[in-house]
């Protein structure tokens, strides 16, 4: 018949412990108690003696057990030996600590181990296949030695074993023995476990082992495989650990979980958590022959080292604030900035959202205010419209926008008129598709009614502005999507280029575009730009405009809007 | 950073705590409870002047988070706050008449008290105004997150400060002894903040929200800092640098991953946009005793004067820890 003995480690919250060693009693499991050497004597004899009245509770003497060293393999030895000794009816030995949890009865854990016979339940992998290890040592973890200690003395620690690679010192690892490694809590049987502590070679491996980082994650996970004539490599305590390597922790909240996810003990439990022994420890409850099945909690905790090692993209906060390239995306999602387009096409803004179902603002970088899309004053996320607020840190403003809407695809216009800041920026994020009629600009000065020596001094400036800022579209730092045209390539075929950028937001070409913006009326635009040529400005980022006839009365037909098809 | 910074900054942390250690002389003490602190006890420090209407629901929000006791600096109050805190059984209290804006806008006084009694526990530095917010505050108490950090080995943490504001003008509901402010002032700003490192000290630079919204659309550069650490595990070797924004040394200002990953952070909801503020910011105007030259306080009278609404349309009414989390104000970080 299956019996399970209980080792317990002990080193904290010692009336949880209590409360848990009973429940293990009430399910006539004999316990064997190991409590830290650290713990102190007084707390220990009043520990000692709240258990006095349950006769199958022993205690094995104490060792210190610091974290990642051998005395936790030790005091584990010492105990599973006195177990086996001295309960001769046990079947298998369960490797418990004072914070683990049982969530199922002891009943159950019987059966399901009945229905498995001889099966180790210890979690073993080897250190070539997983990337379990956190700081860097997998395999050296058993090719090098470790004498100090990590908690205390991290430099000592750290320069010995830059030391060891250094000098390429490498340990011999005992022959017959493959390193696996894997959580410390295990159920074995008594032929296995005995096997192991029995083993002529013992104070070989014993002596290895003292000195291998963390021995308690690889002892038993590797003698296992000498004995074992079935590894079922997975622990039947459910164990989480974080990207520090240090196990996640259960609370109240968790109780759902834990009581769905079917496993038969849980580790490690926030001592104050209440609720959580009340209920396990307390129901007697229904025999079920669930198999374990932690998935919902595994992709929790998972999300949880995540968040923590990858973040959201795009978001900067109070806890997030990459380093430059760190990022894992400079901005949330992607956006558009169309350089050109409103000044090229009378309705421009209108078009593209209906064409694109995005949400199009006007030009969110003008010196007066942020144009918002419909003229509001605020947008999403409360950001102002003020000019003085944008351009106070202007980087976070669009990395904000963005960050506030996601779901909706922004776009907005962008020109040499607008603060410029923001042009590196932009130019440098993949989430950026920019889109650019150079020159186009000089549409609006062309319309105006302004002197001719001040155009031509506005030109020059904004030519200036624009060559700028395509160079850093054009070099070799942008990592945006980019497409630029010059007025007189784009003007020859409109509808093609509107086509491809529309087909990019939208992410589908289904259809061809059955409505054009309208175009404002460029006769004349060629002669305009003959101008500022004859002036000494040389207007080049329109590309080769024609020149237009010389001007003539003759009356001239309107230009019908461009209809494709 | 180089040596020499370093050393410079160590002789500044030491000129912080000297002036702390001479600026308790400032302190006169009205009720010491403080044989009643035990060695794991969490511990919260703040100063007032006048607060005695916020009282009651401040006590009552914290204790049930799970603070052990309460020290507080009682600038001078004139409201009867300063007595009904003396009556506590939890709380500890000093006066002192000398001027807020000579001891640093309290800091001194409270690195003081920090220095004397806070040596080895968690502590919680927050204003009357402010109500601390952190992942799992709903189910978890405050020594749940404390023995998360410990076990972490982490002994900062992060608490953004967000403006909340009621909806219309904010002097049109009155705020009543022991009601919850949140109920009044239930809205705020979710996504229009700016973050700059500060390079001397390491930590975030966080400006934004109704205040630069509404107040510092001129010079936003002088829109008051929201970036604060209220909950350390402190020493007696630490000391504040700036209100809570900032602490030396300056490796306790590193509550942000650089890495692209999120530690974990929670939110000072701040509650100073009731009808208490408008005879607040007169009375603070001419006291002339803060931050600035009292920049902020003349804005506020400047702009409350027609009684601004802070509200506007894409503000975002508070729920919980969980919505700040998922607009990206707070963060779980690896605590699940």
């Amino acid at each position: 018949m299956t019996r399970v003995g209980v080792v317990m480690l002990v080193h904290t919250a010692l009336h949880r412990a209590e409360q848990v060693i009973r429940h293990w009693v009430a399910g006539d499991c004999p316990v064997l108690v190991h409590v830290d050497a650290n713990v102190k004597s007084e707390e220990f004899d009043r520990f000692k003696s709240s258990v006095s009245d349950l006769p199958t509770v022993q205690f094995s003497p104490r060792h210190r057990c610091e974290w990642g060293t051998w005395g936790i393999v030790a005091a584990t030895q010492e105990a599973s030996e006195i177990m086996l000794r001295d309960n001769p009816d046990v079947t298998h030995v369960y490797l418990a600590s004072g914070s683990c949890l049982p969530l199922r009865s002891v009943d159950e854990l019987h059966d399901y181990l009945a229905g498995r016979p001889r099966v180790d339940f210890i979690e073993s992998a080897t250190t070539a296949d997983v990337p379990w290890t956190v700081g860097g040592l997998d395999e050296e973890r058993f090719t090098m030695r470790f004498p100090f200690s990590w908690k205390k003395n991290r430099r000592l620690f750290d320069g010995y074993v830059s030391l060891q690679r250094k000098l390429k010192l490498r340990r011999k690892i005992p022959e017959g023995i493959v390193p696996h490694m894997g959580s410390q809590w295990w159920c074995l049987t008594r032929q296995t476990l005995s096997a192991i502590l029995q083993d002529p070679d013992r104070a070989t491996y014993d002596r290895y082992f003292k000195r291998v980082w963390i021995p308690d994650e690889s002892y038993f996970q590797t003698l296992v495989r000498l004995y074992s004539p079935k590894v079922e490599s997975r622990s039947l305590t459910l164990s989480k650990f974080d990207f520090q390597g240090k196990p996640h922790i259960f609370y109240d909240d968790h109780l759902q979980l834990l009581r769905r996810s079917d496993c038969f003990v849980a580790r490690k439990i926030w001592p104050h958590a209440n609720r959580l022994y009340d209920t396990f420890l307390g129901k007697s409850g229904t025999i079920k022959a669930a198999e374990p099945n932690p998935g919902k909690i595994d992709r929790i905790f998972a999300r949880a080292v995540d968040r923590r090692t990858r973040g959201r993209p795009g978001l900067y906060m109070q806890s997030r604030f990459p380093n430059e390239d760190w990022e894992n995306g400079v901005t949330c999602a992607p956006y558009s900035i169309f350089e050109g387009f409103s000044e090229l096409f009378e309705d421009f803004d209108e078009w593209l959202s209906k064409a694109t179902g995005a949400r199009v603002h006007g030009h969110l970088f003008a010196p007066e205010r942020a144009e918002f899309a419909g003229g509001q004053s605020t947008f999403v996320g409360a950001l102002s419209d003020c000019a003085a607020l944008r351009d106070y840190n202007s980087r976070s403003f669009i990395r904000s926008l963005v960050w506030n809407t996601r779901g909706e695809r922004q776009c907005f216009q962008f020109g040499p008129h607008d603060n410029q800041t923001i042009s590196w920026d932009i130019a440098k994020d993949p989430n950026a598709q920019i889109s650019v009629i150079s020159g186009a600009w000089a549409v609006p000065l062309y319309q105006s009614n302004r002197n001719f020596a001040d155009l031509r001094d506005e030109a020059a400036r904004l030519q200036k502005i624009e060559a700028e800022h395509l160079d850093a579209l054009r070099s070799i730092y942008s990592k945006a999507r980019i497409r630029i045209w010059t007025l007189a390539e784009f003007i020859e075929s409109p509808m093609e280029a509107l086509q491809t950028v529309v087909d990019e937001i939208t992410g589908k070409s289904v259809r061809g575009l059955t409505e054009a913006p309208r175009m404002v009326d460029l006769a004349g635009f060629g002669q305009f730009l003959q101008n500022l040529k004859n002036q000494g400005m040389h207007p080049y980022l329109m590309g080769d405009f024609p020149v237009d006839p010389v001007p003539t009365n003759e009356q001239r037909n309107t230009r019908k809007p461009y209809l494709v098809r | 950073m180089g040596l020499w910074r370093s050393y410079r900054l160590r002789i500044q942390r030491r000129r912080w705590l000297v002036r702390a250690v001479r600026k308790r002389r400032d302190l006169k003490v009205v009720a010491d409870r403080t044989s009643q602190i035990r060695g794991r006890d969490i511990l919260l420090v703040a100063t007032m002047r006048n607060e005695d209407v916020r009282l009651p629901f401040f006590l009552k929000y914290y204790r049930d988070l799970g603070v052990n006791h309460f020290l507080i600096i009682d600038n001078d109050s004139d409201d009867g706050g300063r007595e009904y805190l003396a009556d506590q059984p939890d709380v500890s209290v000093w006066r002192t008449g000398k001027s807020y804006k000579r001891s640093r806008f309290g800091i001194d006084w409270v690195n003081w008290l920090l220095m004397r009694y806070a040596h080895g526990h968690w502590v919680l530095t927050v204003d009357p105004d402010e109500l601390f917010v952190y992942p799992f505050c709903d189910t978890r108490p405050l020594r749940a997150l404390t023995d998360w950090l410990d076990a972490s080995s982490i002994k900062s943490f992060s608490a953004m400060l967000l403006d909340m504001y009621p909806k219309g003008p904010i002097s049109a509901i009155p705020y009543r002894r022991g009601d919850d402010p949140l109920e009044i002032a239930n809205w705020f700003d979710s996504g229009n903040y700016t973050i700059q490192r500060n390079p001397a000290f390491g930590n975030l630079w966080i400006q934004g929200g109704p205040r630069a919204r509404e107040f510092f659309q001129d010079n936003p550069e002088r829109s008051p800092a929201l970036n604060k650490v209220p909950l350390v595990k402190w020493n007696r070797r630490y000391a504040y640098v700036s209100s809570t924004h900032m602490l030396l040394p300056r490796g306790l200002n590193l509550v942000y991953d650089e890495w692209g990953g999120e530690k974990a952070s929670g939110i000072l909801l701040h509650t100073k946009f009731l009808d208490t503020l408008t005879v607040k910011a007169h009375e603070e105007l001419l006291r002339k005793q803060h931050y600035a030259a009292s920049h902020e306080y003349k804005a506020y009278v400047a702009g409350l004067q027609d009684d601004t609404d802070l509200w506007c349309k894409w503000s975002e009414k508070y729920i919980n820890w969980r919505q700040l989390e998922i607009l990206g104000l707070m963060s779980k970080g690896n605590w699940a």
